[in-house]
This record gives C-alpha cells, structure tokens and sequence, in this order.
C-alpha cells in the first residue's frame, strides 16, 4: 500500500522514481547527441588536416616531378636542399635516391623496404630526426619513380597531426563528462524536488487514510501538474466526507427513527405476555403488535424503494402518459379527504403534452405531494394545484397548501430521509415521502422547487418535454 | 383447493402453507425449482403460488416453462423484489398475480380467492345483485330496494369491483390496484375513506348492512352474518 519506504536510503527512492527514470533516459539521449555531435567536429577538423596533408604531398611531388623534367637531377637537387633548410625541423620529408638505392639528398636516411598501394603510398615509422625505425611517429609518404630509375619520396611527419586529434578528443572527452554530470546533477535535483512533493501528498493520504478526514492535500499555489492533481484528489475527498456524512446521517436516522417504534412493538408483545388480561384484550395488544411490525416493515420498503430507484439509472419501464390524466387521477382520490376536513382544492390545468415516465412512480409523488399539502394545511383550508406548459418544452405543476410553510433555511433539508420539521412529529408519517419525490423526480429529471406560498408551502415540479423523435 | 407452492425459505413456506391449510386449502410444498416445476406438470393442481428466487430454477423460468406447455393455471409470484418493474416482469412472464413480500396473510388469502375464481364466468355479466342492492352495468344506475342512488364515475367502478367479487375480501391494494389502476402506497387511510362514502351511500340508509370491515385485512360486500 505504501507508496515510498521512508526508512529508504534517498537514493534507492529516486532510482525507482519515475522522474529518475526519465532524467537518466534524457541525460542518455543527451550524451549521444553530444558524442555524435564530437564524432563529426573530430571528423571535420582532424580529417581534414589528414585529407590537407595528402594534398599538398601530391602536389609537391607532382611540383617536384616537373622540376625534374625541367632541370634534371641538378635542378631537383637544389630545390629539395632549398626547401630542407629553409626549414630543417618541419615535418616535410623529402628523399631522393638513384637507381641503385642510394640517397642523393633527403631528410631521411634510407629508402623504405615497404611496398606502396596502388597510388604509391606508404605508411612510415620513424624517429624525430627521420631515422627510420619501428616506433615513434608516424608518418605518411609517397613514393615516385622519376624518369632514369631516381626514385622520389614527398611525406610528412604526422606526428603534430596525431597531437592535434588527441587534443581535440581529450576536449571533446571532457565536454562530455560535463555535460554527463551536470545533467545527472539537474535530474537529481530536479527529482528531489518532485519527489519530495510526491511524498508530501503520499504523507498526507496515509494520514487521511489513518482516520483523519479532515486532512486535505498541500497546494503550492504553482498551478502546475502537481498541483491540479492535489486539488482534484482534495475535491474527491470533499465529495466522499459529503457522502459519508450524508450515509452517517441516514443511518443515525434509521436508527434512531426505528428504536422508537421498535420499542413500541417490544412495549405491545410484552403487554400482551401478560397472562391477567382477558382474552379480547390480548387479541387487541397482539393486532396492535402486527400494526407497529407492518410500519416498520413499511418504511424499510420505503426505504429500500427510494434506494432502488436511486441507484438505477436505467428508464426501461417508461412509457408515454398524460400528467392531465395522472393529476385528475389523484385530485380524484384524494377529493373525499379534503372534503372531511372541510378542505378544499382549487384545480387549475390545461391541456398538456404527453410525457415519458414511469406512471406508478410518478403517481405516488403526486399521492405524497398532495397528501402531504392536505395534511399541513388547516381545516377549512385551501388548496391550489396548477398544470400548466407555459412553454413547448416546459410543463409546471404546482401545489401549494396553506398550512404552515417551511422556514427558508430548512427548505433544503425536507428532502433528506427521515428529516421532519418539529412541528410535525406528531402527524403520522415516516419522513420518507418528500425523499422518495426527490428520488423519482430525479429519475424523471424533473426539477423541484419550494417556494413561500404565501401562507403555506408551493411545491413546483418543472417537468421538461423532450422532443419526439 | 388443491395449491402447489414453490418457495425455498422454510419459515415463509410454513407460514404460508399453516394459513392456507387453515383456509382450508391442499398445500404441497417444494423447496427446490426444478423439483417445483416437474410437481406442477405432473400433477393437476389448481393454483401454484411461486417464489422468484430459488434454487436450481427461478420462479419466471418455472412460470415461462408452465405457459409454454400451455398450461393455463393460475400462478401468483410471491417476491421480496417488489419495484414495478420487476413486478411487471413477472406479469409478463404469465403470472397472474404479483405479491411482494412481505405481506399480510389476509392480503394472500384474499388474491388467492380472487384467482380462484377468476375467469369462470365467461359469459359478460351487465347487472348484479346482492340481496336489494342492484348495479346496472349499461346503464350506469344503483338501485337498493328500488330507490336509486346517485354515484360518481370511481365510487360506480369500487362499488361495481366489490360486486363482481361479492363474499370475498378485498384488501386495500386490491382495490387500489383494480379500481385505481395505480400501483403503489398511500400513505394515509385514502381507501377507507373513499369506502366509507360509498358505505353512507348504500348502507347508511338500510338496515341490513351489506359493506363490511374485515379487521386487519380488507373489505368485503355480503350478506351480514347470521348470528
């Protein structure tokens, strides 16, 4: 369950976090393009002091060749001992020998025992005063045979160009390693950063977890990903806390609406124990018994109902009906009521469009509505029911009492399961009627609204019409 | 009457079966559905009281399987799912009656008669009498001992549903759900009054009382007791 070990050496966490993963998979992609990037600086400037050398050795040779042809032997001569000390340390080589082998002028002291590729190239080892040897510097040249068997040697010592790239790969090595460590440093940080974060929420969640629901997650204020995150998870937290209290609420009620009549029952079977009392009175405390148990069992039906129809969401048993009909229906059965209680109901309707919906549930709201403005308005009382459609896709029914009314502040809590007003606890009901309106209304995506009727309590149902397809 | 009842849960099943026996009906009971079903087509039995949930087989498939073999007894669907919707499967499914459990034992008895009796008279009855009480179905008239009595539309249709099932008691949703045509629950007396209008209507006037009480369970139109 836990998200990080905090008994975890820091850097075990941050090899396993995430964004570790990440800085180093950055930090890989950024080495090799640094590396590919070197590869071709090397390729540009080492190559091309390489590919600049051969160059000017072809061309001397082919310069020194025409010397030759020009001036002969004595000419060439002069040339190469010209160049020789014009600069005696360069890196040029030149030699001349005769046909047998022999040197007639030249830096180095012998004629390779190599043989050259096809464009008369050799690869040479010698020393820093051009003896010919195995090891030390590396040098490149390239041999000509010249008109009468002389042959003609034009290299260079490549010795300062083998400086040059190590140069150059020792810069780019350390550039590299820079850049290696200085994004592995940046990724560190930046997780660290991140990290520390994440276990600030994964703290407070464990918290949370341990009870303490009034913990919400940190905010920054940064607005950034984390942040949103930390919101979203407190707005999450808020709406469960509002479930839960409202759940804790229902069962405190439940369990405090049943005791009541519960204890009744066991009050009435005890009674009816009793071995003195006759046998009518007895049948009377058991029947009154059967009664208490059949309202228990009514409102946990209830109960049971307003849950069921909450949780489904599914309209399968709609079907097309007329409000006009289901409210005459109603106003008709409950007419004999009124007129017991010298009430009186004003019935107001026009002629309104056919609706989808469920015509039981939707005639115990009108059923619960009606009776319960019958039962908070006062003998004598009036009360007024309106249908109408004041627009083509909005019909309104209205029923408004003349008992009482319902204070402004409580108007939100006559919805809730079990909720009764003070002033009528002592009418018969459970509290559930107005939870299973809301229930079914719901259902229906009908709107309720209380209004102050001025006397008594208006209920409006704002039923929308959609449009036939 | 000979009744077949499907039901697993045992102390319904002997709930059940003591008032029915009481009644003075046959009761066979079966706690398993597949066993249920084979009893049913087996043996001729005149209503089969059917629990939804059961094991092995449920209680549509058993009703489904009854009306596939054409059978036409009566079945009445005892169920502890009581919204309409499922009541309506049931009905669809060829039960004749729904019960939701729980219920009163008075409410089963009196569906039971009801179904009983259901579909004997095939011949369209359009008058009844009970004793000098007349009903008029064509011509909408009440008369007792000749004198007519004015009636609105529903009191007419309740007093004509109390007619047609005269000596049976009728509970309360009986009459909700066959003179209303609304199935659900009222949270107030709503059918005793409606009754008691109708009882100032043809009784108060006359001695011999024909709208009867019957505590705890329901109303009934007959003769009074003879006592």
């Amino acid at each position: 369950m836990q998200f990080l070990n905090p008994e975890e050496p820091l850097y075990m966490k941050l090899l396993r976090s995430t964004t570790i993963k990440l800085a180093v998979l950055y930090l890989l992609l950024f080495t090799s393009s640094v590396l590919v990037l070197s590869g071709f600086l090397y390729w540009a400037t080492a190559g091309y002091m390489e590919r600049q050398a051969r160059a000017t050795i072809e061309a001397e040779i082919q310069g020194l060749s025409e010397r030759y042809e020009h001036t002969g032997l004595a000419g060439l001569s002069l040339l190469i001992n010209q160049r020789l000390k014009r600069n005696p340390t360069s890196a040029s080589i030149y030699l001349l020998v005769d046909p047998n082998g022999k040197r007639v002028i030249g830096n180095l002291d012998r004629w390779p025992q190599v043989d050259p590729d096809s464009q008369g190239w050799v690869e040479l080892r010698l020393s820093s005063d051009k003896v010919l040897d195995d090891k030390s510097h590396p040098a490149r040249a390239q041999l000509f045979t010249l008109r009468g068997g002389f042959g003609l040697l034009v290299g260079r010592d490549m010795q300062y160009l083998r400086n040059m790239e190590l140069l150059i790969l020792e810069a780019l090595g350390w550039g590299v390693l820079l850049t290696t460590l200085l994004g592995l440093a940046g990724g560190l940080w930046i997780g660290r950063r991140f990290l520390r974060r994440v276990e600030l929420l994964d703290k407070t969640a464990q918290e949370i977890m341990a009870g303490d629901m009034a913990q919400r997650m940190p905010l920054r204020g940064s607005d950034d990903e984390l942040d949103s995150l930390a919101r979203t998870l407190n707005q999450m937290l808020d709406r469960i806390t509002q479930l839960m209290n409202g759940v804790k609420q229902v069962s405190d009620n439940i369990a405090h609406d049943m005791r009541t009549p519960l204890s009744r029952l066991r009050q009435t079977l005890e009674t009816a124990q009793d071995s003195r009392l006759d046998q009518p009175e007895q049948q009377l405390r058991v029947e009154q018994a059967v009664q208490e148990a059949d309202q228990l069992l009514g409102t946990f039906n209830a109960l049971l109902r307003i849950g069921n129809i909450e949780a489904r969401r599914q309209r399968q048993a709609f079907e097309t009906l007329s409000l006009n009909q289901l409210v005459d229906d109603v106003v008709e059965l409950y007419e004999p009521i009124a007129e017991d209680r010298q009430q009186q109901i004003h019935y107001q309707h026009n002629q309104v469009s056919p609706i989808q919906g469920d015509r039981n549930m939707l005639f115990q709201v009108l059923a619960n509505l009606l009776d319960n403005a019958l039962k908070y308005s006062p003998e004598q009382g009036q009360i007024n029911i309106s249908l109408q459609q004041p627009a083509l896709n909005c019909i309104e029914l209205s029923i408004r009492d003349s008992g009482p009314g319902i204070p402004d502040e409580l108007r939100d809590k006559v919805f809730q399961r079990f909720y009764r007003l003070e002033e009528s606890r002592t009418t018969p009901g459970n509290g559930l009627g107005l939870s299973l309106v809301r229930a079914v209304c719901d259902l229906h995506d009908i709107e309720i609204q209380l209004h102050n009727g001025n006397p008594g309590t208006e209920v409006k149902l704002m039923v929308t019409v959609k449009a036939e397809n | 009457m000979r009744i077949l009842l499907i039901e697993d849960d045992i102390t319904t099943a002997d709930f059940i079966s003591r008032s029915l026996k009481e009644a003075g009906h046959l009761v066979l009971h079966c706690a398993d559905g597949k066993e249920g079903l084979l009893t049913a087509l087996d043996s001729p039995f005149e209503l089969l009281i059917v629990d939804r949930m059961l094991p092995s087989l449920d209680g549509l498939s058993i009703i489904k399987s009854i009306r596939g073999a054409d059978n036409p007894i009566p079945v009445l669907v005892l169920s502890a799912l009581g919204e309409v919707d499922s009541r309506v499967e049931g009905l669809q499914a060829g039960a004749d009656d729904y019960l939701t459990k729980p219920f009163a034992c008075s409410e089963l008895l009196a569906r039971i008669d009801a179904l009983s009796r259901r579909g004997g008279n095939a011949v369209e009855v359009t008058r009844f009498q009970l004793d000098d009480l007349e009903i008029d179905l064509l011509s909408h008239e009440v008369r007792r001992n000749g004198k007519l009595i004015p009636m609105q539309a529903r009191e007419f249709r309740l007093l004509e549903y109390l007619m047609r099932h005269q000596g049976q008691v009728l509970t309360r949703t009986m009459l909700l759900e066959n003179v209303w045509d609304y199935h659900f629950d009222p949270q107030t007396n709503i059918i005793d009054v409606h009754i008691s209008r109708l009882r100032s209507k043809v009784d108060r006037d006359f001695d011999t009382k024909l709208l009867h009480t019957v505590r705890g369970a329901g109303y009934v139109l007959r003769m009074p007791a003879q006592d």
